[in-house]
């Protein structure tokens, strides 16, 4: 069984390598490639869980040691698998999720002459995914870290011809960067203290190390995590990244790329668990993205960038989750789970409706439209109603699970966090009922609208491959897209109570991650009750707004605060103003200094070497007599010189 | 007579020589005063001789006359054919020699 | 006696040029192949020492050893280590791609007389340089590889001055001024350098009584030859003057960019990827057998200078606006990363150094390659004269792209193996250096994605919608490159195994042990 581990991330990587190298022959079944060996990676995944349910709950972790990686002296880097509950939980997100929208994109794409390449990526992409989350140390992990990074820099940019699109492609590669230094030095730390980076190791010898060090290890971890998984300060780029294709933005800005820090954090859970302080700036770092994302959300008028603020708002829950230790993990890797079904249904919905409205983007143009498309409809339906937590839903269970957990963080700080986590459910009721009465509600108002005035400047009328600009005819999507779709909506209906009840899920990954029961000062039934209330808060709150009062076509101006959402709470103008424009003025100057100064001392010195010549040639004037003078005085310097020596 | 004295006599003739290469411009003259110096250096190795009793100096007396008039011939030659070609002998005249 | 193999490796390349300038003007074609014909042969000849050396063994294999200079105990001393090996392979694997890829960059302009035989004249200097290069990483004589390290000047300054980047922006006068600038300077700089080695061999002799690399560095390790600390300490800045100079480090460095930008792309690649690695491997073989107590003492100082390379070269590198001196710059951050992982003293270090410098001679050999590819193709080495090209040439676009990746470290790819080695050496011992030179790889990341961004992506400018894609030719350049730099990334052993013990031995004559991890050291 171990063997099959490997052929796990060389199905993808196969396609990927076939695909990109294969040329234009390939260009009529590029897709089919692409998507059967997506299929065989998670038929792979699916033996191999089968394999894993048959044995005993202790010794379910297998793994495979390939070869020798980089060997030098006092350094051991293997390419070395390993799969316990933890990865194949990902493993089957990845496969399962990852498959399904490859059989959306054959639809989506259908359009793009470039379509053999895009499903290359999604290979890749799904190559290197698996890497990162079979990796038994830490250095493969960061191959597939940056792996995923390349595969995302090469989706959200797949449509290069648009100026954004590489724009944004470029930002996001280089706030992942930042993030991936900070694992690099987590790397080097870990080196210098354990003398090794493999997951074994280093996780069993934490009590051998000082608590500073570790509390440094965590903290950079911490930034990796934020760059992946667009946490504040690092999240800037996500919602760039939806210039990309819809299927990606469900399948890596939404259900697995960006859930790769919270599995990062989840790993390193020793790590964690010996340096508290590491495991506060978590869940600070947590709450105040939930916050965020979640704000950014109610402010967009672009259905998928309301989306990406919902998904940097969700996984800020589950690092927040991740941060408050054995009590959050499995609820963080829950929540991982039951999101990567609803919010990669909610985006292939967005985009079924792109679709259909001439890759229209912006909600206030769209309104009625569940008449039009009714599978999109209700399977967006339901995952807006896992989202939001509707009881009995997937969200319901996982997220109410984080925001008990929040409070058994006890003393002040789990209140904070606890309240934290119920305003952002408000919230997120509040964002995603809005999307949904924009959206399928309300009146017609694409019709009789010139689409090409667009109303928010950030806004750009997106006309992939359909160039017409007409009244947009809304249909329902092809049969490949739609059946994606409905296997997602089940996997919201059904995955939060087929883990929750009876602590399925917590059963399952307690040998890797331990658990520990919180204990909140308010009862487990009090924390859902008022989950729900505030759920319903956010609902009727934004039903008041948007459901009872015809929508404007034009985004009114709004308040301060709205208009800030809308760029993202000025944090991109913040960067723009620090980072691009200060970076370019060092870097400008460096130019200059380079030129004048470095180079200029050199050339100095060669010009006045010139210069000094110049001056000594003028003493060969030709005149006999002037060097009979200096003979002279030359010869007289020197016998004054040797009296003056004898004399001394 | 005290043989310091030809020292003297020696130190005044090269002076006069000297000065006599640095300011006058006809190269007969300046070739006539380096003559002037060139036996003063004479005078002067004699005089050491006969002070030191010594014969080197005599012998490399000798030497200086026979450069001397090696250095007549060639000089001599060089200033007439520059005469011939610039109509002049002065020595300011032939500053061609520089960079 | 055995068949002299180190000197076969060397004279096979220097008869190549000789036979190569010596082709009628008519035949240019005979030149080239000619010349490609020789590099390969010297590349079998190079695999051949591969295969022959047994990184088990001695320390210096294949030794060769004839009195040359009898009164100056100068001697004609070949030996390879691990280091070596593993250059002169790289030496030898590239020039047959930057003789491919300069096919047509000597052809003759239609103006010139037909006796101008600059064909000729371009390949045979290439061979020249690789014929020096491969005996000055032999060279165990400090004399001899003195000679050679600075003889090699000579044809780099003709390749240079004498063949310029055809796409030039402005008129032919002011090209050719902008190329001679290049090239004196080029010579300048490393004269220079060469000149104060020079004083630092003579007194090397003085102090030793001969030259050879073997018996200097055993005197000093057993203790019979006590060099005065003043004494060692001059000879070490002396010699590590002119390595650094050809390295080039900063504030040595600004010679790099006029060169690079004004030479054709392979012989950019020859500077940056082959002759600049002279000196890196000289400061390896040198300044640490030669001076230890002295590299010892001069370290602090040389790795800040190396991390300012590294950022400095990163940040300039970011506000070019010339493809080439973009690469220029970011070789000389790349430079930075090397010397910092020798004189980290840490075995992560420099067998991450060693790994640096064949690394980058690829990656840097991919990159610059296509560039070159491109710049011919519209004439222009300005980097806002081009927009949307993957749209236009996508298999360009894509090899450029892994060019780019390369020079940025990713993961899976060869750079990314000696870059961690390098940084994780140099923090073991110094934590504070090694982490400002990691933001190096998120200024990679910058320079290298916004020239991609620049030059591939956006709306397709008009004077590029006509470009054609690469050639077999050019394919056949890049190909190779590319999937070296991919089994390099993922399977570095061969080349690690080769050069451990070499530097294990470095390490020892340095007398530095690796730092233990905390957790051990505790116990």
């Amino acid at each position: 069984m171990e063997n099959l581990i490997a052929l796990l991330v060389a199905a993808p990587l196969l396609g990927a390598a076939v695909l990109l190298c294969g040329g234009r022959r390939l260009d009529a079944v590029g897709h089919v490639i692409g998507t059967v060996l997506a299929a065989v990676s998670f038929v792979i995944g699916a033996i191999l869980f089968a394999d894993m349910l048959g044995k005993d709950e202790e010794h379910r972790a297998i793994a495979q040691h390939l070869f020798s990686w980089i060997p030098v002296e006092g350094f051991q880097a293997d390419v070395a698998f390993q799969l316990d509950q933890l990865s194949m939980t990902f493993v089957l997100l990845i496969t399962g999720v990852g498959s399904l929208i490859h059989l959306y994109s054959i639809g989506y794409m259908e359009h793009d002459e470039r379509r053999r390449r895009f499903f290359g990526y999604l290979n890749l992409f799904l190559a290197a995914m698996l890497l990162l989350v079979l990796a038994d140390n830490y250095l493969l992990l960061y191959v597939g870290w940056e792996g995923v990074g390349l595969a995302s820099y090469l989706l959200i940019g797949f449509w290069q011809h648009k100026p954004s699109a590489a724009t944004a492609a470029k930002k996001a590669f280089l706030v992942n960067r930042v993030g991936d230094m900070g694992l690099s030095i987590a790397i080097m730390l870990m080196f210098t203290t354990f003398g090794t980076f493999a997951f074994g190791p280093v996780l069993e010898s934490t009590g051998e190390t000082s608590e500073g060090t570790l509390t440094a290890i965590g903290l950079m971890l911490l930034l990796a995590a934020c760059g992946k998984s667009a946490q504040v300060p690092l999240q800037s780029w996500l919602g760039d990244a939806m210039e990309g294709p819809t299927p990606v933005s469900a399948l890596i800005h939404a259900a697995t790329m960006v859930t790769a820090g919270v599995y990062l954090i989840v790993r390193s859970g020793e790590i964690f668990n010996a340096a508290p302080d590491a495991q506060l700036a978590t869940t600070v770092v947590g709450a105040v993205t939930l916050l965020f994302g979640a704000i950014v959300g109610c402010a967009k008028d672009d259905i998928k960038k309301a989306l990406a603020g919902s998904t940097m708002s969700q996984i800020g829950y589950m690092i927040l989750a991740a941060g408050l230790g054995p009590i959050g993990y499995v609820f963080a890797i829950m929540h991982l789970v039951t999101h990567g079904f609803f919010k990669a249904g909610l985006f292939l919905g967005a985009g079924s409706v792109m679709h259909g409205m001439n890759d229209e983007v912006d909600m206030r143009k769209y309104g009625g439209l569940r008449k039009y498309m009714p599978v999109t409809f209700v399977t967006f339906g339901l995952g807006y109603l896992a989202i939001i937590g509707f009881p009995g839903l997937s969200g319901f269970f996982s997220k109410d699970k984080i925001i008990e957990a929040a409070f058994a963080k006890g003393g002040t700080e789990g209140w904070i966090l606890g309240s934290v986590a119920l305003l952002g459910a408000a919230i997120t009721a509040y964002y995603m009922t809005r999307v949904m009465l924009l959206t399928f509600f309300g009146e017609e108002r694409w019709r009789n609208q010139p689409t090409a005035s667009p109303a928010d400047p950030s806004v750009e009328p997106a006309a992939e491959h359909q160039g017409a600009h007409a009244e947009p005819h809304p249909h329902e999507s092809p049969r490949s897209m739609t059946i994606p779709m409905i296997v997602l909506a089940f996997g919201s209906v059904f995955a939060g109570a087929f883990f929750g009840i009876g602590d399925r899920f917590m059963h399952w990954l307690e040998p890797v991650t331990e658990h520990a029961h919180g204990h909140p000062p308010i009862g487990a039934t009090t924390v859902t009750l008022s989950t729900v209330a505030v759920m319903v808060i956010g609902v009727g709150a934004a039903y008041l707004q948007y459901g009872r009062r015809p929508v404007p076509v034009v985004a009114p101006r709004g308040s301060l605060l709205t208009r800030a959402a809308r760029r993202d709470l000025l944090q991109d103008d913040f960067n723009h103003v620090v980072l691009v424009r200060g970076g370019e003025h060092l870097t400008r100057s460096l130019v200059y200094v380079d030129h004048t100064l470095v180079d200029g001392v050199v050339n100095g010195t060669a010009a006045s070497m010139g210069g000094f010549s110049g001056r000594l040639r003028k003493l060969q004037n030709g005149y006999a007599r002037s060097y009979a003078v200096s003979m002279f005085g030359g010869a007289a310097i020197l016998i004054a010189a040797t009296l003056l020596m004898r004399a001394v | 007579m005290n043989p310091v004295n030809y020292l003297y006599l020696a130190a005044l003739l090269f002076t006069i020589g000297a000065t006599g290469v640095l300011i006058r411009r006809n190269a007969i003259v300046v070739f006539m005063c380096v003559e002037l110096m060139l036996n003063a250096c004479n005078l002067a190795l004699v005089a050491f001789s006969r002070m030191h009793g010594n014969l080197d100096g005599q012998i490399i007396a000798f030497f200086t006359m026979v450069v001397a008039a090696a250095e007549v011939v060639v000089g001599l030659a060089i200033i007439v054919s520059l005469f011939r070609s610039r109509h002049s002998a002065s020595v300011d005249d032939a500053s061609l020699m520089k960079l | 006696m055995s068949f002299p193999l180190l000197t076969a490796t060397a004279a096979l390349p220097a008869l190549g040029a000789i036979a190569t300038a010596a082709v009628p003007a008519a035949r240019r074609t005979a030149a080239k192949w000619l010349a490609l014909l020789v590099s390969l042969a010297t590349l079998v000849l190079a695999l051949v020492v591969l295969v022959r050396f047994d990184p088990d063994g001695d320390r210096y294999q294949l030794t060769e050893s004839h009195a040359w200079i009898k009164d100056f105990g100068v001697r004609y001393e070949l030996g390879v280590d691990g280091i070596a090996v593993a250059l002169i392979a790289l030496t030898a694997l590239l020039i047959p791609f930057v003789i491919l890829a300069g096919w047509h960059d000597a052809d003759p302009l239609e103006t010139k007389s037909s006796r101008w035989r600059p064909t000729q004249g371009f390949f045979a200097l290439i061979l020249g340089v690789e014929a020096m290069v491969i005996i000055s990483f032999e060279a165990t004589d400090v004399f001899l590889f003195y000679i050679f390290f600075e003889a090699m000047l000579i044809p780099m300054y003709f390749l240079i001055g004498g063949f310029g980047d055809r796409a030039h922006a402005g008129s032919d006068e002011h090209a050719a001024a902008q190329r001679s600038y290049a090239a004196v300077k080029f010579l300048l700089y490393n004269l220079v350098g060469g000149l104060i080695m020079l004083a630092a061999v003579i007194g090397l002799y003085v102090v030793a009584g001969n030259f050879s690399l073997q018996e200097i560095a055993e005197a000093r390790a057993n203790g019979s030859l006590d060099m005065a600390t003043n004494t060692e300490r001059w000879l070490f800045l002396g010699f590590f003057f002119a390595f650094a100079v050809k390295a080039p480090l900063w504030p040595l460095h600004t010679w790099l960019p006029n060169a690079m930008g004004e030479a054709t792309a392979p012989v950019a690649v020859l500077i940056t990827a082959v002759v600049d690695k002279v000196g890196t491997f000289a400061m390896l073989r040198f300044c640490l057998q030669l001076f230890p107590e002295a590299s010892k003492w001069a370290t602090p100082v040389i790795l800040v200078l190396a991390l300012i390379s590294i950022i400095y070269g990163a940040l300039l590198a970011v506000g070019q606006r010339d493809i080439k001196r973009l690469v220029a710059y970011a070789s000389i951050s790349h430079f930075g990363f090397i010397i910092m992982g020798i004189f980290a003293m840490t075995s992560q270090g420099q067998s991450g150094a060693t790994l640096y410098m064949v690394n980058h001679g690829i990656s840097t050999a991919a990159l610059m390659l296509v560039a070159g590819f491109l710049i011919s193709r519209r004439g222009s080495r300005l980097i806002a004269d081009y927009g949307g090209v993957q749209k236009v040439a996508p298999v360009l676009a894509g090899t450029f792209l892994m060019g780019s990746l390369a020079t940025l470290s990713l993961p899976g790819l060869a750079p990314f193996v000696s870059e961690f080695l390098v940084l994780v050496g140099t923090f073991s011992r110094y934590p504070a250096i090694g982490i400002i030179a990691t933001f190096g790889i998120v200024l990679a990341a910058l320079y290298t994605l916004v020239l991609y961004q620049r030059t591939m992506t956006g709306p397709v400018k008009a004077e590029v919608s006509a470009m054609p894609d690469l050639r077999v030719r050019e394919l056949v350049v890049v190909t190779p490159l590319i999937a070296l730099l991919i089994f390099l990334g993922v399977y570095p052993k061969p080349i690690t195994d080769i050069v451990n013990p070499a530097v294990k031995q470095t390490m020892s004559d340095v007398q530095k042990k690796d730092p233990q991890p905390e957790v051990e050291a505790a116990k």
